[in-house]
């Protein structure tokens, strides 16, 4: 039965429960326009991934009732979601990396004669909904050869070309420069000017603010509210998003530079494959700073961050630590020499899963008294150490033989965090140190991270949030390319778009004056 | 000398291709897997099932056609087998597949021992041998070296036609190309309503196929009887032949043909006055120096690449 509806998509009633008893959606009533930009917004963990996992037929709700364009349905698969018109582009893109960009536009739906692929016809396809959508393509490009920007539009095209009236983008954002977000921007809204609609995820309020129509926010796995954007103000939203007043806006004491900690000359790094990642990087940080190193993901902050923990190799230049010589020294020795390192990865390099907080701990010392004595563990002094940093760094675990895999993303990160910074660093990186973590967790990790430069530690924090950067750095570094764009001061007139120039490689600063700076 | 003349002889050229043959039919089924995503470390033991198979069927209903069907149908089953217990039971694709070669070693014995009472090879039974270019065009015999080289089983000619259609199942077939995807990105493929799993079973099946074509080939074609471990680690060595084929089915093709070529030199050598424990080594160590002949241009590469960065970069500075 059609009944009228000025929605075209509307969830009511929706409530989630996972097998492992967790409710990841509650009664969520969400309703969205036709033509319209709506953006969907909250904490992690708040249930938005999951409600559209359901609209987009990746889960089955508990309960609840989905209608499009007014009609009951009920979605079991992406493929009936696609049928239906609603197309989702996922925050790690659903593409093939080796196959061309008009075969990744075609794939699961390509068109054949005689059974073959018609390969011609899937490439004029491709060009023709790019200048339709004004999405710029090179269709005969392969998908690892381009970057960020266009494999996005890539997922786009996509999902246009299966016929999506509804396209869900899930934090599209995340891994795009400033400049690269306005052109996605300007996309959304000939997307939407010709008749689709767009449900837009995210948490950065500036942009949505930018972009959206109406904005939905969720907490708690609760939809709080719908309101028109226009009649809100970030700080509004931020209030729906926490249920409290969250400014992550740092406050920082004035800063006391010493001397130099961290010396890096001309480092140069190759990958096996011959990718040369990092380009003659030199800079210093200095004790009692926090250096930001923006850049869009992948122009080398990785390489840099562990050449220098000792993780990979140097083909080229020098590190030294408080004037010692640690180029290409094993992990353990750079550790020793004064080093703390918060990985970006933190699942895999951060801790050590099926282990037990107390172990995770430890891990950087164990072979020391008190944890070690004549050659046996001491597992008081382990249990006794755990307890205290658990208390000193609030994080929310029974106790400390409960193991790492149980907790949040945010007290996992906790745990890093205590472990590096109980080891009383010279230097302490930290790289993309609040990705997925709530914002609880995250303002007491900035909290941290400026008690330790209040110290005396020299930072060096790498993340791909660029606000995070502007709002915890001393000096801002810029990467692009595996070089040094630039070296600023973080003075309250500095703009992320100026940033946003030198990631891209838009401008960038001479040598001298980067010499002069870093 | 003897040996380079030998080389050189249209004999030798047919023997390449006659010991080529068993590794390029297997190397073929086992691309096809990798690319799926899913390696068949099991062609050995697929290879060694479908060859027992297929002579104790030929012996049976005195048809060689009938054994090689039997044949390549028991070794697509043990490929099912395979996918099942990796694609629906979860259990470790390189660890069942381990299994299935130990079990394929010992098993095939058994049965032998079972039909024939000989614990080594089925040498006394009459089996059936898959037919030969001469056998449908008899004139081919009277072509003297020419007519030497084109003798082949038809399997040998089955295997270049198959390179071909693999390779145009791979890159221009909608199926081909949705098997790639999901051996590359199975997330990719299953968010455009690809059925990974089907795909994947697909992949081992027809790689069981191959693999199992090859089998019969060597009790069928290359010799007349079954025997004990026959396959001789021609399922590992077409595996190496993928890699070394860079993954492409015509590099395959290249690549067991080398490993074929090392081969029948060691044939050929056994009838000079060459130690046979050290000609018998010469695939095997073929196999092993061409990996690491490409192990090391690989490095080499990246590491000119690196060089030629550097001195690039030195040169614009001054």
């Amino acid at each position: 039965m059609t009944q009228a509806t000025p929605f075209i998509v509307e969830m009511r009633d929706i409530s989630k429960v996972y097998p492992n008893g967790v409710r990841a959606n509650e009664h969520v009533n969400f309703a969205v326009r036709p033509r319209e930009i709506h953006a969907l917004v909250g904490e992690n963990g708040a249930g938005k991934s999951t409600l559209m996992k359901i609209l987009y037929g990746m889960e089955r709700p508990s309960s609840g009732q989905i209608f499009v364009r007014g009609k009951p349905v009920s979605i079991h698969s992406p493929h009936e979601a696609i049928a239906l018109g609603i197309g989702m582009v996922h925050q790690n893109f659903m593409l093939v990396p080796s196959f061309t960009i008009a075969e990744n536009v075609v794939l699961g739906a390509e068109p054949a004669r005689r059974r073959l692929l018609d390969y011609r016809a899937a490439v004029e396809i491709t060009r023709q909904l790019s200048a339709q959508y004004g999405l710029e393509v090179d269709p005969e490009a392969p998908v690892e050869a381009v970057p960020v920007g266009m494999r996005q539009r890539v997922e786009i095209l996509k999902a246009l070309y299966r016929g999506a009236d509804v396209l869900i983008l899930d934090e599209p954002t995340a891994v795009l420069t400033p400049q690269e977000t306005h052109e996605l921007f300007a996309a959304i809204r000939q997307l939407v000017q010709s008749g689709k609609t767009v449900i837009f995820i995210s948490h950065k309020l500036r942009e949505v603010k930018a972009i959206s129509d109406r904005v939905s926010v969720m907490r708690n796995a609760r939809l709080v509210d719908t309101v028109n954007t226009a009649e809100v103000s970030e700080e509004q939203l931020a209030r729906m998003m926490v249920g409290r007043e969250v400014f992550l806006r740092v406050d920082k004491a004035p800063m006391r530079r010493g001397e130099p900690v961290l010396q890096v000359r001309d480092l140069e790094y190759v990958t096996e494959a011959g990718v040369e990642m990092l380009k003659g990087v030199s800079f210093n940080v200095y004790a009692g700073e926090i250096l930001g190193v923006a850049g869009v993901e992948g122009n080398g902050q990785t390489e840099l961050v562990e050449v220098i923990a000792g993780l990979r190799s140097a083909a080229a230049g020098q590190v030294r630590l408080c004037g010692v010589d640690i180029t290409n020294a094993p992990p353990r020795r750079v550790r020793q020499a004064g080093v703390a390192h918060i990985p970006e990865d933190r699942l895999t390099n951060g801790v050590a899963l099926s282990m037990s907080i107390a172990e995770n701990l430890i891990v950087d010392r164990y072979e020391r008294p008190p944890f070690t004595r004549g050659g046996l563990m001491q597992p008081a002094a382990v249990a006794e150490h755990a307890e205290r940093l658990i208390d000193q760094f609030a994080i929310r675990a029974p106790d400390g033989d409960a193991p790492v895999a149980s907790l949040s993303g945010g007290n996992m990160q906790k745990v890093v965090l205590a472990r590096e910074l109980s080891s009383s660093p010279k230097l302490l990186i930290a790289a993309q140190p609040t990705r997925g973590v709530d914002i609880g967790a995250s303002e007491f990790i900035y909290e941290q991270l400026v008690r330790a430069r209040d110290n005396g530690v020299a930072v060096l924090l790498v993340s791909a949030d660029l606000s995070e950067v502007m709002s915890l750095a001393d000096r801002i570094m810029v990467m692009k390319d595996g070089r040094i764009t630039a070296v600023l001061d973080n003075t309250p007139d500095l703009t992320e778009e100026a940033i946003g120039y030198y990631m891209l490689g838009v401008k960038r600063m001479s040598a001298e004056e980067i010499a002069a700076r870093a | 000398m003897e040996a380079i003349s030998v080389i050189f002889s249209v004999a030798f050229v047919a023997a390449v291709l006659r010991v080529s043959t068993p590794l390029i039919l297997p190397a073929l089924g086992g691309l096809i897997s990798e690319l799926g995503g899913v390696i068949n470390i099991a062609l050995e033991g697929i290879m060694l099932v479908a060859a027992c198979a297929g002579v104790l069927v030929s012996v049976w209903t005195q048809s060689a056609w009938l054994g090689a069907i039997a044949g390549v149908a028991l070794g697509m089953f043990i490929a099912l087998v395979l996918a099942f217990f990796h694609l629906n039971l979860k259990a470790d694709l390189i660890l069942a597949a381990i299994a299935l070669n130990l079990l394929a070693s010992g098993g095939t014995i058994f049965v032998v021992y079972l039909v024939t009472g000989d614990k080594s090879s089925t040498s006394r039974l009459v089996s059936g041998q898959m037919p030969f270019l001469s056998d449908f065009i008899p004139s081919v015999r009277e072509l003297g070296d020419l007519g030497r080289l084109l003798d082949q089983n038809i399997l040998t000619y089955a295997a270049f036609v198959l390179t071909a259609l693999v390779a145009l199942f791979l890159y221009r077939t909608r199926t081909g190309i949705h098997l790639r995807a999901v051996g590359e990105n199975p997330e990719a493929a299953r968010s455009v309503g690809i059925n990974v799993r089907r795909m994947q079973y697909l992949a081992l099946l027809l790689s069981g196929m191959l693999a199992a074509l090859g089998g019969v080939y060597l009790s069928m074609g290359y010799v007349k009887f079954f025997a004990r471990d026959m396959t001789g680690g021609r399922g590992f060595i077409a595996l190496a032949a993928i890699y070394l084929g860079a993954r492409k089915p015509l590099g395959v093709l290249i690549a067991a043909l080398v490993f074929g070529a090392a081969e029948a030199l060691s044939i050929q050598l056994g009838n000079l006055r060459v130690p046979t424990q050290l000609v018998q080594i010469i695939p095997y160590f073929a196999t092993l120096a061409a990996l690491v002949i490409y192990a090391v241009a690989q490095r080499q590469r990246a590491l000119a690449r690196q060089r030629a960065f550097l001195q690039s970069r030195a040169a614009r500075q001054v």
